[in-house]
């Protein structure tokens, strides 16, 4: 190829990720000139309209921001409001939240791992033809992930959009009897997600890897799913109210979605590979084994081994289900009463794909007078262009269709859910 | 992309509009049934499951999302035109969804609070079920739907008969399932009355009111329960009104209800 030939690569509408997405890359000899994750969802506008309704409907409204993660957004709000409300949830209560977000984690996990990641490395269109060479595989992840939906079921109501989570809590707190019935699977599935796990080591990895800012939740008792502090792997440490000194969004004109980015421009990681190698001392014994057996070290630096940490927690929140049902006692109370009032909170959860920010701000009656969301897809944005120029530049040898679907493969190593990312974040910062 | 070889198989294809993708999430939640369901019918299109597209026509489209955007107006006229069947899946396909709260307001305004640059953003003023636009042969409610509501659905489709998909309401669903009535015995405001069913009397078996996920019944009589609602329980106006604004706020029953309480 001569040095002034234009390539163009183009990918109109993402498959197997959540949501409307499109890539454009251009390049013109050795030199990548443009990389454009395009984010063409439409805009729902879902901080404009929860302005004026009452604190306790919040949670039910900002979970239909994506029906494949709705309880980071649930909990998310929620925490915001007690935030605000100055209460605390504590107790069996948490516990219950713990091990709802771990039937998340489960099932979205296993959803893009098995059904929508692991066919790129295996040069498939999808989890169906994976299934013809070999069932036993799929069958086995299509169960491991219904375990995750039996948990949000048992727990939540439903596994999308539940009904039964609250401000304060849970409507009713299920019995300690409905949840050992998931006891034997969770046996199950601990041996299970392992075999995965040891089957998605032996794929191919591109050799690609990227010294990531990783910026994740930390709590000191536990592996930071459903509360904690933000921190990063460069020394940050912050409570959520500081949120915005140091993380903002711009507006760029080919995304429907805010991307976000700390203040000095620098683009940042969120998801399984940041919490990894920010916590991984806090992961359990068996899950750092299954870790060390799939090849990981304690720090993971190329972004297509996401796969591997994915089925990594996995196993993580199958052991943590398992402890939690356990130890259960039903509470007396479902929920904490609360008072309305005025006051403005703040809430951040780990969803599957990474950190979830929630700030509101209410008055006297408990009515919102300002929301802002930034969920995870929008902070990874900058970073999954980031990583498109790097993959692109390191593998202009490859052919058009091949480079094309590394750059997609490279996009879904981050699990992008664009329904989320898109929408109605406020605007912190502008373009300089 | 790459394409699949045909089959003689019903083609089956999924599309996505405006949404959160949790009721086409449903049909990959058939964890038991997926399978089976995929070896009934030929994927044709699916773009959240898989890279392999095979061109219209289509036997049965399922569609999801509402119409809020220039190009989805052009869009869904062009999934009529290849579909045999059009079945719309969710409130958002159904009745315009939780983003039909614009059509209350003046979407500029909207705009201007989220985005820096509205110039940048290209979206309808109102938001509109996919019937607003083109023929539905079958409308599936709920947010989000039932997934075993879509099984059985694909499962008449296929065998050519009249799917089993009840239109009464949340109070009969309660009243089998032999749930005490949350308004009656803990006078929660609760939505069953008006509400059709579909979800399982999730709310009123976990001591709470429903909240409408499955949008209006046939012929509703809102306003006799929202005069309970304001007599009775003393709610305010602004409250009632929100309680009507949910998730099938664009649906003619609960949108002309919400107006009452302006």
């Amino acid at each position: 190829m001569s040095d002034t030939q234009t390539r163009t690569l183009k990918v109109d509408a993402l498959a197997r990720v959540e949501g409307e997405g499109a890539l454009h890359v251009r390049v013109k000899g050795n030199i990548v000139k443009d990389v454009k994750f395009r984010i063409f969802e439409p805009p729902r506008f879902f901080e404009a309209f929860l302005q004026g309704r009452r604190f306790h409907e919040v949670p039910d409204i900002t979970a239909r921001i994506c029906g494949i993660c709705p309880i980071a957004y649930m909990l998310g709000a929620s925490q915001a409001m007690e935030d605000a409300l100055n209460i605390r949830v504590e107790g069996e209560l948490q516990n219950l939240r713990r091990l709802i977000y771990c039937g998340e984690w489960i099932e979205s996990h296993v959803l893009h791992a098995a059904m929508l990641h692991a066919p790129d490395f295996l040069g498939l269109d999808d989890a169906l033809q994976i299934a013809k060479e070999n069932p036993q595989l799929v069958t086995d992840a299509l169960q491991l992930k219904k375990l995750g939906n039996d948990i949000m079921d048992l727990v939540g109501g439903r596994a999308v959009h539940p009904i039964n989570m609250k401000v304060g809590g849970f409507y009713k707190a299920p019995k300690k009897a409905e949840l050992e019935t998931l006891l034997p699977t969770l046996d199950w599935a601990l041996k299970t997600c392992r075999e995965i796990a040891l089957a998605f080591a032996q794929f191919d990895y591109p050799d690609f890897e990227y010294d990531y800012t990783c910026v994740s939740l930390q709590h000191p008792d536990e592996y930071a799913i459903n509360r904690g502090t933000i921190i990063s792997n460069r020394g940050l440490d912050i409570p959520l109210a500081q949120f915005f000194d140091h993380f903002g969004e711009e507006h760029v004109a080919h995304s429907n979605a805010l991307q976000g980015k700390f203040k000095n421009g620098e683009p940042y990681l969120v998801g399984p590979i940041a919490r990894y190698n920010n916590n991984f001392k806090q992961l359990s014994k068996n899950a750092r084994k299954l870790a060390a057996d799939c090849g990981l070290g304690p720090v993971v630096n190329n972004p297509y081994k996401s796969i591997l940490v994915r089925m990594v927690e996995t196993y993580y929140a199958c052991e943590e289900s398992m402890r939690i049902i356990e130890h259960y006692q039903r509470p007396g109370k479902p929920a904490v009463e609360i008072t309305p009032g005025a006051g403005e909170g703040y809430g951040c959860t780990e969803a599957p794909r990474g950190i979830c920010f929630h700030r509101y701000r209410l008055d006297e009656e408990g009515r919102v007078t300002l929301a802002t969301i930034v969920p995870p897809t929008a902070q990874n944005q900058k970073q999954i262009e980031t990583d498109l120029r790097g993959v692109v530049e390191q593998n202009l040898a490859l052919g058009d269709d091949e480079l094309t679907w590394r750059c997609e493969q490279t996009i879904r190593n981050y699990d992008p859910c664009i329904s989320c990312a898109t929408h109605f974040l406020k605007l912190t910062i502008e373009r300089e | 992309m790459s394409s699949r070889k045909p089959t003689s198989k019903p083609k089956l294809a999924v599309w996505k509009f405006s949404s959160c993708d949790g009721c086409q999430l449903s049909l990959l939640d058939c964890e038991d049934e997926l399978l089976t369901v995929a070896d009934s019918v030929e994927i044709a299109y699916f773009l959240e499951a898989t890279r392999a597209q095979v061109k219209g026509p289509y036997d049965i489209s399922l569609v999801e999302g509402s119409i809020s955007t220039p190009e989805e107006e052009k869009r869904i006229l062009k999934v009529r035109k290849q579909s045999r069947l059009l079945i719309t899946i969710g409130a958002c396909a159904t009745s315009g969804g939780i983003q039909a709260l614009r059509n209350f307001k003046n979407v500029d305004d909207f705009i201007d609070i989220v985005y820096a640059h509205p110039q940048f953003i290209d979206t309808l003023s109102e938001t509109r079920p996919v019937s607003d636009y083109v023929s539905v042969d079958f409308e599936l409610h709920g947010c989000p739907i039932n997934k075993y509501q879509l099984l059985e659905l694909l499962n008449a489709t296929l065998n050519r008969r009249k799917p089993n998909i009840p239109n009464h309401s949340q109070c009969v669903e309660c009243k089998r399932a032999g749930t005490v009535c949350v308004m009656v015995s803990q006078g929660k405001a609760c939505l069953g009355p008006v509400v059709q069913a579909g979800c399982g009397n999730l709310c009123p078996s976990h001591d709470r009111g429903c909240y409408g996920c499955f949008g209006p019944k046939e012929t509703p009589n809102t306003i006799s329960l929202a005069d309970w609602f304001s007599d009775r329980q003393s709610m305010p106006k602004r409250d009632l009104k929100h309680l009507f604004r949910g998730f099938t706020a664009g649906s003619d029953a609960f949108r002309k209800e919400s107006e009452r309480h302006e």
